[in-house]
């Protein structure tokens, strides 16, 4: 395993992490955009751009895109979240510059305008699609309600009103502001030669043009609030609670990680044998999420709605129990061989690799080796979770509520 | 691509033990089936083997619930267990070191459960909830009751089970269940990763040697439900699900099938995409795959849209499926083989999708097919043989169902 790194005069970064052993390769454009950047006129333009990435450009077009990385037969895609716009494939290794080519290609669409007719009902179609499953509903407001005015708030898909009113103008410019060379970093993990992957950045890439789009990363300063959406036809009642927890860039990060897997992991864990294990809850977990100067803990819960408030104050229990006396060294143990097993596992696959090694970079311009990471966790003790609960205690700042349920009346 | 080690063994009582080394990789995982999935359920008790799938791993041999999952976790174990239709599967990774320490966890989990009377409710109450759950998502409600409607009883029944019939369950019933159905007869054990074949077969012995031979139970068929039906459900997107017959994965005929299928649905420029999603914007999502039983097999195809579109997505969708028999073309074909090609060689990264692979191959073929002799068997296949197979097996005899707020014209 090697790691290389450049940045192109234009500002774009290329980092590798190679293994000559490996049957594949995957590589992706990590694009520094997402739902933040965007302004309140353009609600949305950041994943629809994302969409219109793959119709092409003047030497490709929308067909062409799909076609030749089908020859290829890539594994391929893309996303878009809050903070970051992701164009990836897994090839196996002979298709190196196609690969680069074509995901180069996605990078500088035309925007052609019949294109973005065509494609602007497909999100709208998306939009519907989320609109029908509850936990995705629910994790979208609460995520606006509790960062409110804060970027972070922005929703990722918009709303058919938004993306209704969208313009290509409007989307090219936000192009020109976003995707400068500056703002993106190509990584690269698997069986590839770091020469000839130089060898094709130049050639695909030298052109782009140079600068940066500054993001405000000042952390947001959620006051929490509950709401309600009745959806009286729904079997279940979905709860999302949202809490403060440490940025990408705060060393605690680790230990909240490991603290989501002790308090709230799918098995195992305390919100595990308190309410999925005794039959009480469809779901019940905690998470961590890290973003560029905020983060947050998220709770979800799926349950009967009879039973919604009891399990919200069951949770409520536990967090304050975790809050007072910490975890055990017992539970950190157990969670760490978990944990460990699961980078180990993952890194199996350059696919797998991907993901950490341009989101170390895009967040924290480093490298962090698979034994990098075990290293940080074994490191982890019953008294690192202690300092982090001390700087972000476990809370249930922000509600909403998802299901047949009205709103609670507020206490007197 | 790589000469693959795979190697079989088959235990007195039956149980076939199907290893493959892979000398590149730092992890193990294995595929345990058992052949006591939900086709054993007795008729009008559909849950059993999902009810007794949450409450087998509450205890078992020297350990009480929590113990086993400690001892799980501890060992790294990504693990699930469910009932699938003819096997109830336990499966689980972990650095290649822990394997052995963690089959004789299995081995109390399958030979000696506590199924603890007292906690019954609590893992019938789980079940419940995810079925309720179930119902406020209807993206995955409608395969489950689209296999209803295609494939005869117990066969198209939900392996999940049926919302009443679990209601009405005893622990005396799921008991029962495991005391027929749990055998070593038509077992079978995928492992694959850095492991040693003998140390392998040694530890298999001793953990499960003693599990004794029993009669194979019976099940009763029934036949399935309409084959043209609606259900309501109040939401933005109507889903659209339609089945055909197709050929078993054991068929001489299957990869014809396969490539058949993935000419519609394989990659983003096969022709469902195409037509329906990029030329008129009618869906995020539309796809369709091959699902294959032991003897009997179908074409499942997915629509979701807006339900103001839902007819023009539905009647575009038959067009496509009826016009796969007036010719495709040999670039079609060519796709298809390379999509196939690098997913073989992937496959080759992960030893959980090899373990799951070669214990599927050993129910359905009784035999492991390398995957250098199905890249053989695609290699083969040419336009000419898969209009041959088209032909012989038509699109046509549909089942469609709809899930939304309004039924739709559907072809007679």
């Amino acid at each position: 395993m090697k790691f290389h790194e450049a940045t192109l005069d234009n500002g774009l970064t290329i980092v590798a992490e190679l293994n000559p052993q490996a049957h594949s390769l995957a590589a992706g454009y990590f694009v520094r955009t997402g739902s933040r950047d965007e302004t309140s006129g353009v609600s949305g333009v950041s994943h629809f751009l994302e969409h219109m990435a793959f119709k092409g450009n003047e030497k490709y077009s929308a067909d062409d895109v799909n076609r030749i990385f089908d020859e290829i037969g890539a594994r391929y895609n893309a996303s878009t979240s809050e903070e970051v716009t992701l164009y990836y494939a897994a090839v196996l290794p002979e298709y190196i510059e196609q690969t680069i080519e074509l995901l180069s290609t996605l990078i500088r669409p035309t925007l052609r305008q019949d294109d973005f007719d065509m494609e602007k009902k497909v999100i709208l179609e998306e939009i519907s699609m989320y609109e029908d499953q509850p936990g995705f509903s629910a994790y979208e407001k609460s995520m606006s309600a509790h960062f409110a005015d804060h970027p972070l708030g922005q929703s990722i898909l918009g709303s058919a009103a938004s993306i209704g009113a969208l313009t290509s103008e409007q989307m090219s410019q936000y192009h020109a502001e976003h995707y400068q060379a500056g703002n993106i970093t190509l990584a690269v993990a698997g069986n590839a030669d770091w020469d000839e992957l130089r060898r094709l950045t130049d050639k695909y890439c030298a052109a782009w043009p140079a600068g940066k789009w500054n993001r405000p990363t000042t952390e947001a300063q959620p006051t929490g609030s509950t709401n309600y959406v009745t959806r009286e036809s729904n079997q279940q009642q979905h709860m999302m609670q949202l809490s403060p927890a440490p940025a990408a860039a705060d060393s605690l990060r680790f230990a909240a990680e490991l603290l989501s897997v002790i308090v709230g992991d799918d098995s195992g864990s305390r919100l595990y044998w308190e309410l999925v294990d005794p039959g009480l809850v469809e779901a019940a977990e905690l998470g961590y999420n890290e973003y560029d100067g905020s983060g947050t803990y998220l709770t979800y819960l799926s349950c009967d709605p009879e039973s919604a408030a009891e399990n919200i104050e069951r949770i409520a229990a536990i967090y304050d129990d975790v809050n007072k006396n910490g975890v055990t060294d017992v539970e950190v143990e157990q969670s760490r061989n978990k944990v460990a097993s699961r980078v180990v596992l993952r890194s199996e696959r350059p696919m797998g690799r991907l993901s950490s090694l341009g989101s170390n970079w895009v967040y924290r311009q480093e490298h962090q080796t698979v034994e990098d990471d075990l290293k940080i966790l074994e490191s982890l003790s019953a008294k690192s979770i202690r300092e982090l609960l001390e700087a972000y205690p476990l809370g249930q700042m922000t509600t909403v509520g998802i299901g047949p349920l009205e709103a609670p009346a507020a206490s007197a | 691509m790589q000469q693959q080690n795979i190697r079989t063994h088959q235990f007195d009582n039956g149980l076939t033990l199907v290893v493959e080394s892979m000398g590149h990789v730092q992890s193990a995982a294995f595929s345990l089936m058992v052949p006591a999935g939900s086709i054993f359920d007795v008729a009008g008790k559909n849950g059993t083997a999902s009810v007794l799938a949450n409450l087998i791993s509450r205890g078992a041999g020297d350990l009480n619930a929590r113990e086993l999952s400690s001892a799980l976790d501890n060992l790294g174990l990504q693990r699930s267990e469910g009932p699938g239709l003819t096997h109830m599967s336990f499966s689980g990774a972990t650095l290649a070191k822990n394997i052995s320490a963690a089959l004789p966890l299995y081995g109390d989990i399958v030979l000696r459960p506590h199924l603890p009377a007292d906690e019954f409710e609590a893992a019938q109450a789980g079940v419940i909830q995810s079925l309720r759950a179930l119902e406020d998502e209807p993206r995955q409600k409608i395969f489950l009751e689209l296999r209803r409607r295609c494939y005869d009883a117990p066969w198209g029944l939900p392996t999940e089970g049926s919302l009443a019939d679990v209601e009405s369950l005893t622990a005396d019933d799921v008991r029962a269940h495991f005391e027929t159905a749990f055998r070593p007869d038509e077992a079978i054990l995928g492992i694959a990763g850095n492991v040693d074949f003998d140390e392998i077969r040694d530890t298999v012995e001793q953990v499960f040697g003693d599990w004794k031979r029993k009669p194979k139970p019976e099940f009763a068929t029934a036949p399935h439900g309409p084959s043209q039906d609606h259900i309501h459900h109040d939401s933005a997107q109507t889903q659209i699900g339609i089945a055909y017959e197709a050929v078993p994965y054991r068929s001489p005929d299957y990869y014809a099938g396969w490539a058949a299928v993935s000419v519609l649905s394989g990659g983003m420029s096969s022709r469902l995409f195409t037509e329906v999603r990029e030329k008129k914007g009618l869906c995020y999502s539309i796809h369709a795959s091959l699902s294959s039983l032991h003897d009997d097999a179908r074409v499942l195809c997915y629509a979701g849209t807006t339900t103001e579109r839902a007819q023009e997505t539905l009647d575009t969708t038959m067009t496509e499926l009826k016009r796969l028999g007036d010719g495709i073309e040999q670039e079609e074909l060519t796709r298809c083989k390379a999509r196939a090609k690098s997913s073989l060689v992937m496959q080759q990264e992960s030893t959980m999708a090899r373990a799951g692979s070669i214990a599927r191959d050993w129910y359905h073929l009784g035999e492991i097919r390398t995957l250098n002799d199905v890249g053989q068997r695609i290699d083969a296949l040419t336009v000419d043989a898969v209009l041959d197979y088209i032909h012989n097996h038509p699109a046509r005899d549909f089942t469609i169902l709809t899930i939304g707020p309004q039924p739709l014209e559907l072809p007679q």
